[in-house]
């Protein structure tokens, strides 16, 4: 059925196909309506939604109801996230699933409530202690939001590890067409949960492992999974990329504004292609290399001063010029800002 | 006292730390810290061998899980056995 | 290595007509296989509480024969390995978090006992926030709360509820009021909430009170078991190690110095009655999902050739005024004559109060973009927004400003400009709420941009007051016929609507 759907009213409805069975969350812009949607729809029909404290509270009340092997899930935005490290080290070690969804907005500190993209190393890199990764995937529209969530879910059960779904604030608030069908969506088994039965009775969740040997040999263990996550799991998508002279590289918000921009750009007969990570951990590294390496120069969009761009750098390696172009503070460039970018590049290049 | 005390107590000594707890809190006084060593280098605590009333007490006061035993004396043949279901019932009543 | 062997069964009768009346509790493994080495003991320091408090939490397990059916939540302290002892189900969490993780698993798992295990620095100092909000929600699990006045895993430092004057590595001086605070009492601030069904203090400083721990912690389970609410035991513990004595001196200690600043008490014991107010279940995933998107789906949409190929509008007014919602009956007709659409708010607190505006694209093919930076339409509900966004609309372009006439000082030679009283229309009809409606009006007979057939379809599924939707209804045609007969260009009427 196609209805006319918020971006974060999307993601509860991703969850609940997903068979999402908890939420645990706390109020904060421009996030609130995913609780609002989970306090809504979860307790209709049997699902858990709780208002925690806190973020602290809400991540580690996940963190408790993900270790009775139940599909559960949170969201906030950058000051919440802060709050959430803690937990989502915790969840990581413990190789607990869970989907953590982060509405962006400005930082550092209280910042704002517009969109930013400056999250991104502290989703994508990690943020909390300890070696580990989220898995992070990020939604470029509101059909997204439900998709991308229960790709989420999915990811997040396969490797035992939160998955972050990592999107800003226009993306969260804005309404598009939602095309979404029931289906039966089966999670695995998790015969590693502790339910309170005579079955799991011997199962321990724990993320502590005193002995040194023991818990290197458990992060040995935990990168194998994280390397087998960056060869299955890379998802992106190109425009206009196959004759391209400049590649323009965005995610979520930016790459809807990219998209136009390169029409524009086109009409004006400049060869530019967009080049979207739809997941930013595991990185597409491979495929960018590959389109950008036929192409003869980058530019990166964010909103934030250069985040991704680290993660485009290590892509190819130096092997193609990259410029960067950003705008923070809430500010999100129109259309003709990015076209003027991207006349500049090219003439630059002449 | 004398002839068969009504309980007695066992001691794991591998277990025991020698706190001494069981021997402070003894009612009858019947455990004490005995002069050798044990394998961990404790005087771990033992039974004198008299007067255990198998109160318990010296059970709940230790801190180790297995570390003490209590054994009552069993009721005459005569009188039927009780079922040891709950330990619970056999805690002492202070 | 040790060459001790571990009795896995105890001789319930020995040789000599002894029964065992207290042994090793079937609730501990036998041996501790999650330990490095000394599997035959405990971690815990001679003369430890908390070896005493396991004896006791074991044993009520084992009597109320709920070992298959509890998860034990260890937390951070010295009681953080309790997993290595305690055959049940079991989770580890981060310091202070064990009650927000228990909430988690209880409401997983409502039928099962969730205790959680707790420290004083866990509970009352880096979780208190935790250990308040469960109690007070009444989450239906039980509470060991281990005071002992000091952080004992961590050497020696000071506690929530380390005692005036006691000396700790980060109070060398003694702890001072002026400077640390007092010591927390748990339980007389959990006992202030309503939620609470038990809450007792104990100690560990002879065998009378001992026994008495053993009967509360034996309590707080059973009703846990019998589904009741909240359920907290604190329990005073000697240290031993950290404190600097011997195990007898230091139970001592925990009644001659603890038990007066924490006094024992039973501060809440009695049935509580929380009315469920819940609504049980009534609906399933695929009602929800589907949602008001099946509510439309029946509606017949009308083939209608669409005149653009892309539209972008941008709506601008005052917070009240209906701007976000005009934007959102704009997406949702495009989305029914089969368009491509997006809407996009200013939010937060702009939505409260001050100005608002939001972005409409209604286009033939996806969406790029969805932030509206040269509107092809301009709807400008005050004379603020018609200055701050007219100079963005493109040329040849369209402004609706819904005032009589336009202010003295504007010019957008660029665009058309057209002037309609919305808000004295609106009024006129009898709410001058639906002066948006009365510009959408305005918007359709103008531009043709969509149907106003599918208008009053959508209006139809979101306004449920009949007489409402009877006032949308002479609001659009008002909108549509103002536009027909008196519609003001820039400073001039024509009877086109266009300005020349």
């Amino acid at each position: 059925m196609r209805q006319l759907c918020k971006g974060n009213v999307a993601v509860i409805k991703g969850a609940m196909l997903a068979g999402c069975g908890a939420y645990y969350g706390y109020p904060i812009t421009p996030a609130s309506e995913i609780a609002e949607a989970a306090a809504l729809y979860l307790p209709e029909y049997g699902g858990t939604f709780v208002q925690a404290e806190s973020e602290t509270a809400s991540i580690n009340m996940v963190y408790g109801a993900s270790c009775a092997g139940v599909r559960v899930m949170t969201a906030s935005s950058g000051p919440g996230l802060s709050l959430m490290q803690e937990g989502i080290s915790y969840l990581a070690g413990a190789e607990l699933p869970c989907v953590i969804v982060d509405v962006m907005r400005g930082g550092p500190g209280l910042g704002n409530i517009a969109p930013e993209q400056s999250d991104y190393f502290a989703m994508v890199k990690g943020g909390g202690h300890g070696n580990y990764r989220n898995l992070v995937v990020a939604p470029a529209s509101v059909q997204e939001m439900a998709d991308l969530t229960i790709l989420a879910f999915e990811l997040a059960d396969k490797y035992r590890n939160p998955a972050i779904v990592l999107t800003d604030g226009f993306v969260g608030q804005m309404m598009e067409p939602l095309d979404l069908e029931f289906r039966e969506i089966v999670a695995p088994e998790k015969p590693w949960a502790v339910k309170g039965t005579g079955e799991t009775r011997k199962n321990m969740v724990s993320s502590i492992y005193l002995e040194s040997d023991d818990l290197e040999e458990h992060q040995r263990r935990m990168e194998a999974k994280y390397i087998r996550a960056q060869q299955m799991e890379t998802r992106s998508e190109e425009y206009c990329t196959s004759d391209a002279e400049l590649v323009v590289v965005g995610f979520g918000i930016v790459s809807r504004i990219l998209r136009s921009a390169v029409d524009e750009a086109r009409k004006q007969g400049i060869k530019v292609g967009l080049f979207r990570p739809i997941t930013l951990w595991p990185f597409p590294s491979q495929e960018l290399a590959e389109t950008a390496l036929r192409a003869q120069r980058v530019l990166v969009v964010e909103l934030s001063n250069g985040q991704m761009l680290e993660d485009v750098r290590l892509a190819l390696d130096g092997k193609r010029p990259i410029e960067f172009y950003g705008r923070v503070g809430g500010n999100v460039p129109s259309i003709e800002e990015l076209v003027a970018k991207i006349e500049e590049h090219v003439t630059a290049a002449v | 006292m004398s002839g068969q005390a009504r309980g007695k107590v066992s001691i794991d000594i591998e277990e025991c730390k020698g706190c001494g707890l069981c021997v402070e809190s003894c009612p009858p006084k019947c455990l004490e810290l005995a002069p050798e060593l044990s394998h961990s280098g404790v005087h771990p605590a033992r039974y004198t061998g008299h007067d255990c009333t198998a109160c318990g007490i010296c059970f709940y006061c230790c801190p180790e899980p297995g570390a003490i035993t209590v054994y009552r004396l069993a009721a005459p043949p005569k009188a039927p056995v009780p079922q040891v279901q709950t330990r619970g019932e056999h805690a002492p009543a202070l | 290595m040790s060459t001790h062997q571990v009795m896995t069964e105890k001789p319930m009768v020995s040789t000599d007509s002894y029964q065992v009346v207290h042994s090793k509790s079937g609730v501990f493994y036998s041996e501790y296989e999650r330990k490095t080495d000394l599997k035959h003991q405990t971690h815990y320091c001679p003369g430890c509480g908390h070896g005493v408090i396991h004896k006791l939490v074991a044993e009520a397990l084992d009597d109320l024969q709920v070992k298959d059916h509890t998860i034990l939540v260890s937390p951070v302290g010295c009681s953080v390995f309790a997993y290595y002892y305690f055959d049940v189900g079991n989770v580890q969490v981060a310091h202070g978090r064990a009650p927000a993780a228990a909430t988690g698993l209880k409401r997983a798992c409502p039928d099962k006992l969730v205790v959680a295990y707790q420290g004083d620095g866990d509970l009352a100092a880096i979780g208190t926030a935790e250990i308040v909000h469960a109690a007070n929600r009444g989450e239906k699990i039980t509470v060991f709360f281990v005071n002992n006045a000091i952080y004992g895993m961590t050497g020696g430092q000071m506690a929530p509820t380390t005692l005036v004057g006691q000396r700790s590595t980060t109070s060398p001086w003694g702890r001072r009021p002026v400077n640390e605070g007092f010591p927390l009492h748990m339980c007389e601030m959990l006992a202030s909430l309503e939620a609470p069904v038990y809450i007792e203090r104990v100690a560990l400083c002879d065998n009378k009170n001992i026994m008495r721990a053993r009967r509360a912690i034996r309590k707080a389970l059973e009703l846990q078991r019998g589904g009741a609410g909240f359920t907290f035991v604190e329990i005073l513990s000697p240290c031993p190690t950290i404190w600097g004595k011997d195990p007898i001196e230091a139970r001592r200690w925990v009644g001659e110095k603890m038990v007066p600043s924490f006094p024992l008490n039973v501060f809440r014991d009695r049935k509580v009655e929380i009315p469920n107010n819940n609504v049980p279940p009534h609906k399933t995933v695929a009602e929800l999902v589907e949602g008001e998107g099946k509510a439309g789906a029946h509606v017949a949409l009308p083939h209608r050739q669409h005149l653009f190929h892309d539209l972008g509008i941008k709506i601008a007014g005052f917070g009240g005024q209906g701007v976000l919602l005009l934007g959102q009956l704009l997406a949702e007709m495009g989305m029914r004559e089969g368009l491509e659409v997006s809407w996009l708010p200013s939010y937060g607190p702009e939505m409260r109060s001050g100005s608002a505006h939001c972005h409409v694209c209604l286009s033939k093919e996806r969406v790029g973009s969805p932030l509206v930076s040269r509107p092809n339409v301009l709807i400008a509900m005050n004379e603020f927004s018609l200055h701050k966004f007219a100079s963005q609309v493109v040329p040849g372009g369209l402004i609706i400003y819904s005032l009589g006439h336009l202010p003295e000082d504007f010019s957008a030679p660029q665009a058309q400009v057209v002037c309609i009283p919305a808000a004295e229309i609106a009024d006129k009809l009898g709410s001058a709420k639906v002066a948006n409606v009365v510009v959408m009006g305005a918007l359709l007979e103008e531009t043709e941009c969509l149907s106003p057939g599918t208008a009053m379809q959508v209006l139809e599924t979101k306004v449920k007051n009949p007489n409402l939707l009877e006032m949308d209804r002479k609001a659009l045609d008002a909108g549509r016929v103002y536009i027909d007969h008196t519609v003001a260009v820039g400073a001039v009427t024509q009877a086109d609507g266009f300005a020349q």
